[in-house]
């Protein structure tokens, strides 16, 4: 066999299981669930092989929109939220000595690794109606009757924000330690304060870091599925949780199915988008 | 030139507020991942308010009680806790090996259709998880029932069909961590290896493997806290009979109200912690 042949052979066996194991288990699950989308629901859950667009009006009906709404303003909310926060404290680890900032920058990974659900679980000891904030709030006499915290879309965007922090610090980080620091002297070196120079030098010089942290909190909160059903209540219902209610109460696939494929489309879009955006800058 | 008063304010507050910031940012990171571990030692039951310290809760796990607390399913803790490592451990295995390859593929060859399987990996991780849960479901619903129509043997889904779930989103986890390391690595090394006559066996178990393996390690330890973490595409896939840890403590949540829950999300925390720490130490060395 001559090199080029066993090269190719190589290749072929090193990408075989992992591209057959997506194809097989990821694409073509997909795919169906888009079919799916197009088909009557069957009498007993399952599908009738009718082809119909009735899943997809369903979805611009009031309800439905309602829901959709609601989601991608939580996730918004979360997405500006985390990068108030987030944005100063990036900047904060940044700026200081080497030794310092691994261990704060791991300070910031740990909540990443651990377990989501203990992370949301720990937010209704301090929400609800006896909960520790409740408490210390009465015992200080600042309230007389106990707030009603826990399952409102407060809390579910306390929670959502809690949870997705991390992913927004840690791609601003790696900017703002990229970022080269002469540049604000020659700001004002050229007579701008700090105020000008944060704007029109640094900010946009760490926008990469932005949008990357946004994306990374803006997608996973749109279709959150976890923190609006422990902490939200029926009356914070989110994409996530009708998707849910569709395949595992009401039965109904193929309306899940197409309130599925909504999601994908609208976090892929911007995604997309921003992977244009960058190509193009580079 | 000559800074103005109001200049000078700026900065000043801007540093101290930035000191705040940061406090304020860590204290939301993690006051409640404290509160937590206080209140898995409260004796109080539902109360919010000190009542003295107990290991009661810790207590109830590891005695039998730890089978009755379990709500859904007639499986207790000690079940789901296996349940979660068989899962884990297989899905790792299987999602390090084919993700290293596949890093090895795409950082070492160029071919066509490089860029459709860069895309084919990315997908897995910008898909929202539910999408990849019902995906599973709607599949493996449908495939069973085809199999059941032509052999008439019924499959259900179980642990194997969760552990095809965690393979899918593990994958492309592997390949980043693995290809970053591959792509620093000088492919100069290699092709001395070539030109000393080693074959790529050779080559690759003398020179590559040894040089990129603690990315492979710290690859496989993300696969791993990732598979046990995981809730949304396990909730999907599982069947009666293969309930997980993080399944155990969503039903304890969502249909009990014990203070059990704080003890085991403790010890939850620690066992990340202890990943954490290990993961770091590999890639240090």
């Amino acid at each position: 066999m001559s090199v080029k042949n066993r090269q190719q052979t190589n290749l072929l066996l090193l990408l075989f299981p992992a591209t057959a194991w997506l194809m097989v288990f990821f694409i073509l699950p997909v795919l169906i669930v888009l079919l799916y989308s197009f088909l009557e629901r069957g009498t007993y859950g399952g599908v009738t092989w009718i082809f119909t667009l009735s899943n997809y009006q369903r979805l611009f009906s009031g309800l439905f929109l309602g829901v959709i709404g609601r989601s991608l303003w939580l996730a918004f909310l979360t997405t500006v939220a985390c990068l108030l926060a987030g944005y100063p404290l990036a900047f904060f680890i940044a700026t200081r000595s080497p030794r310092w900032r691994n261990a704060l920058l791991l300070l910031v990974i740990i909540p990443f690794w651990t377990n989501f659900l203990v992370r949301t679980y720990a937010w209704i000891i301090l929400l609800r109606s006896e909960g520790v904030v409740n408490t210390a709030l009465q015992s200080l006499q600042i309230i007389s009757e106990p707030l009603n915290l826990l399952f409102t879309p407060f809390a579910v965007a306390i929670g959502l924000i809690y949870g997705y922090l991390p992913f927004m610090v840690l791609p601003l980080y790696s900017s703002i330690e990229r970022f080269n620091f002469s540049l604000v002297e020659a700001a004002h070196d050229l007579g701008a304060n700090d105020i000008r120079t944060f704007w029109r030098v640094f900010l946009p010089l760490t926008s990469r870091g932005i949008v990357a942290g946004s994306i990374l909190v803006f997608v996973p909160a749109v279709g959150a599925f976890i923190t609006p059903d422990i902490l939200g209540g029926s009356k914070t219902v989110m994409v996530g949780n009708l998707i849910q209610n569709q395949f595992m109460k009401a039965r109904d696939w193929p309306f899940g199915s197409a309130l599925s494929m909504l999601l994908t489309v609208i976090i892929l879009i911007p995604v997309l988008i921003y992977f244009r955006v960058s190509d193009e800058t580079q | 030139m000559t800074k103005t008063k109001l200049d000078l304010l700026v900065r000043a507050i801007g540093k101290k507020w930035l000191w705040v910031q940061a406090a304020l940012a860590f204290a939301f990171l993690y006051l409640p991942i404290l509160i937590l571990i206080i209140y898995s030692f409260n004796a109080s039951r539902f109360n919010a308010v000190w009542r003295g310290f107990t290991l009661d809760w810790y207590r109830s796990l590891f005695s039998n009680a730890g089978a009755t607390i379990a709500t859904s399913s007639s499986a207790g803790i000690w079940t789901a806790l296996n349940n979660s490592l068989l899962i884990a451990a297989i899905s790792t295995v299987l999602a390090t090996v084919f993700g290293t390859m596949i890093a090895l593929a795409l950082e070492r060859f160029h071919f066509p259709g490089r860029k459709a399987v860069e895309a084919l990996l990315f997908l897995p991780i910008i898909m929202p998880e539910i999408t990849i849960g019902i995906s599973l479901l709607v599949f493996f619903t449908l495939v069973f029932r085809i199999v059941e129509n032509l052999t008439g043997i019924r499959l259900n889904l179980g642990l194997p069909t969760v552990i095809i779930g965690h393979v899918v989103f593990n994958i492309s986890f592997v390949t980043i961590t693995v290809r970053a390391r591959l792509a620093e690595l000088d492919p100069q090394l290699e092709q001395a290896a070539f030109d000393l006559g080693a074959n790529e066996w050779r080559t690759f178990w003398r020179i590559t493997l040894p040089l990129i393996w603690p990315a492979i390690f710290s690859a496989a330890l993300l696969a791993l806290t990732l598979s046990l973490d995981d809730f949304v595409v396990t909730f999907f896939t599982t069947g009666v009979g293969s309930m997980t840890l993080p399944l155990f403590v969503y039903g304890l949540i969502k249909f009990s109200v014990t203070p059990a829950i704080n003890a085991i999300s403790t010890l939850m925390l620690l066992a990340s912690l202890l990943l954490v720490v290990s993961s770091l130490k590999v890639q240090k060395n």
